[in-house]
């Protein structure tokens, strides 16, 4: 139960690398935070720097109101589990749920209650005797989970626990652990770079690129209103449209046709005194079938024909994906997420489009299909520095 | 039909490295168990067996002082070596500290150096220093050239063990001590026991230094006194005995691998980390 305060916390390596810049991130009482952004940006280094496992170049960490900059590891009273998990190998279950307890000099019986409390918690109980080297994935990470909830710290901090799990162990997992913080209510920092787990995991999500916080807010938030480039594009799966588009007279000449923007649009974009070229994102979601929709509808957006490539059936939705003939959006934001996420050179002429079909839609492979979307719900990008000319508090 | 070809093949070529390693050492047991008259007879089974070159050896002070020394000699500077080069090892898979590269490049030097060139200056220096001829003499040479063994195997060892272990026992709380006795230490413990065993025979089979720096039973090892066995008189031939002491020295170095066999296996840090 503690709050964590990081203070301008900067991390600088001995050979003038810059890991961690300036980071200021308060963590409430029994909050659930994710540091989340591409492989690079700092977050495991910020986690660590937290656990103490790093030195902190410049700034402060206090927890509960103490700066705690200078204490080791085991002094901060904090609980970590690793990536790998991190068990020991020669020890059993029990022992290796035992072994902070009896570092800390807890008296036998209460070592036995609580390691046993711990294992009923996680399933774990008809497993104590056995070595991890017995022990499935999933049972390794349980005893990971357990051998940190065993002491009550003030804070666990996991670095990307889930990772090593297969995708259906993962969803799985992560309902688990969403569901032992709040029912331990113990202040919580999750590192991961997947963004699907930082949305249905998090309180608060914190976006980082480069060492740099990007924003800080809760899921839907960060959603709604990225407050840049590189957050618009990490967060949502699929991803964010991008398009080029120049602004002219209360006009965006975009490859998908001229789009009259909406009085909100508008506002926004002179408050922030928006350039002329600027980069539009819509949301897969802001797009659907023209036919299933009524003329009353349609009037609050625009429509486009084009050629769906191909169309993944999910059920519930339909994807389609659709290639714009012209120019595609460039800004060393989206060249990063490009890279990071190894689609770089997939880029073949023309902006690739994905959008998100009721299951109601018509459209088949192959053929031209008139698409709407929903202008009121396009943000607007700066293509210089990344800054979102939408952005509402 | 292919399987049993290239089996049959496996084992022809197993079979004729199997003798070939083992017919010497076979052929010193076979004489150490062969009657004077028979030595030279030419069998490779005795025609008679006789335990006389046993009961001789054990018998003459010569053989039992020597073997005090070996064994005492050996066990020293086994633990000497160990325990420094496990610290070394660490350090040198661990941390980042200056004058690494040079230390491992030293003690690889040291490793090739060739010892026949060292044997008379050692020689004059110990001589010069007094340790000619005591068990220091002996120890401190065979700790030099140890170490670099030591510590490379050592080395080896300790980077098969994830660091995050580490990490993880210092937020379980432990101090760096803990962490290494409690976590990093029980799991480098084939490590050392493998170390211990292959410095341990480099120190019980050395013959060089053994000859050169000792003169007289005081540190004399059983590999220099068998050079020195004579027969009960001048004119007998000591091959008998001689044997005898050669299979009573591998005997205690076959036991120990093959009791420390179990332990030295690897694998232990299975389970450790990933799925």
């Amino acid at each position: 139960m503690a709050e964590i305060v990081l203070d301008k916390v900067t991390k600088r390596y001995p050979d003038g690398a810059l890991a961690v810049s300036d980071v200021d991130i308060q963590i409430a009482d029994g909050e659930f935070i994710i540091l989340v952004g591409p492989s690079g940006c700092g977050k495991s280094t910020t986690l660590n720097m937290i656990a103490g496992l790093e030195d902190i170049s410049a700034g402060e960490l206090r927890i509960d109101g103490e700066r705690v900059n200078e204490r080791a590891p085991k002094d901060r009273d904090i609980a970590m589990v690793f990536q790998s998990y991190a068990l020991y190998p020669h020890m059993s279950v029990r022992e290796n749920m035992a072994f902070p307890l009896r570092l800390a000099k807890v008296d036998k019986a209460t070592v036995t209650r609580k390691v046993e409390e711990a294992a009923r918690i996680l399933d774990l109980t008809q497993h104590l005797d056995r070595k991890p080297g017995n022990l499935s994935g999933g049972q390794r990470q349980r005893v990971a989970m357990g051998r940190a909830i065993v002491r009550n710290p003030k804070a666990f901090l996991m670095d990307e626990p889930l990772s090593n799990l297969d995708a259906k162990l993962r969803v799985q997992m992560r309902t688990s652990v969403s569901k032992l913080q709040k029912r331990l209510g113990t202040t919580t920092v999750y590192v991961t770079h997947d963004q699907t787990e930082a949305m249905t995991l998090g309180d608060r999500v914190v976006v980082m690129r480069g060492g740099h916080v990007q924003q800080i807010g809760s899921p839907q938030f960060l959603y709604e209103q990225p407050a840049n480039l590189f957050v618009a594009g990490f967060i949502g799966s699929p991803s964010m449209n991008f398009l080029p588009a120049t602004l002219e007279n209360s006009e965006l000449h975009t490859p998908l046709g001229a789009i009259p923007l909406t009085d909100r649009v508008r506002r926004l974009a002179e408050a922030a005194n928006a350039p002329r070229e600027v980069i539009i994102g819509l949301r897969p979601e802001h797009f659907e079938d023209a036919t299933l929709l009524d003329d009353n509808e349609k009037s609050r957006g625009g429509t486009f024909n084009a050629t769906v490539d191909v169309l993944e059936s999910m059920g519930s939705d339909k994807f389609a994906y659709f290639t714009v003939e012209g120019e595609t959006a460039t800004s060393a934001e989206l060249d990063e997420l490009a890279a990071d996420a190894g689609s770089a050179d997939l880029t073949d002429g023309g902006a690739q489009i994905i959008t998100r079909l009721s299951a109601a839609s018509q459209a088949t492979e192959g053929a031209e299909t008139t698409i709407w979307f929903d202008a009121d719900k396009l943000q607007m990008f700066d293509p210089s520095d990344g800054r979102n000319l939408t952005y509402t508090e | 039909m292919a399987a049993i070809g290239a089996k049959t093949r496996w084992a022809l070529i197993d079979i004729v490295v199997v003798v070939y390693a083992l017919v010497p050492v076979l052929w010193i047991v076979s004489l150490s168990f062969k009657t004077k008259e028979t030595l030279t007879d030419g069998n490779f089974v005795p025609r008679s067996w006789t335990l006389q070159n046993y009961v001789d050896i054990f018998n003459t002070t010569v053989f039992l002082r020597a073997l005090v020394n070996s064994i005492g000699i050996a066990l020293i500077a086994t633990a000497i070596a160990v325990v420094l080069g496990t610290m070394a090892a660490y350090a040198i898979a661990r941390l980042d500290f200056p004058g690494k590269q040079a230390l491992v490049g030293v003690s690889l030097l040291i490793a090739m150096f060739p010892q026949v060139s060292l044997v008379s200056p050692l020689f004059e220096m110990e001589r010069g220093l007094g340790l000619f001829d005591t068990w220091p003499g002996l120890i401190l040479p065979y700790i030099t050239f140890a170490l670099p063994l030591a510590i490379y195997t050592l080395s080896a060892f300790f980077r098969e063990i994830p660091w995050e272990l580490e990490k993880a026992a210092k937020m379980d709380g432990a101090t760096p001590a803990q962490a290494f006795r409690r976590v990093i230490a029980p799991l480098a413990a084939p490590g050392v026991f493998t170390t211990a065993i292959l410095v341990f025979i480099f120190c019980w089979n050395d013959f060089l230094f053994a000859i050169s720096l000792t003169s007289t039973e005081a540190s004399r090892t059983v590999p220099a006194a068998l050079s020195f066995f004579t027969g009960s008189s001048q004119f007998e031939d000591p091959t008998g005995t001689i044997s005898a002491a050669a299979v009573v020295i591998t005997v205690p170095i076959i036991l120990f691998v093959l009791f420390f066999q179990r332990r030295i296996v690897a694998g232990l840090t299975s389970g450790a980390v990933k799925g």
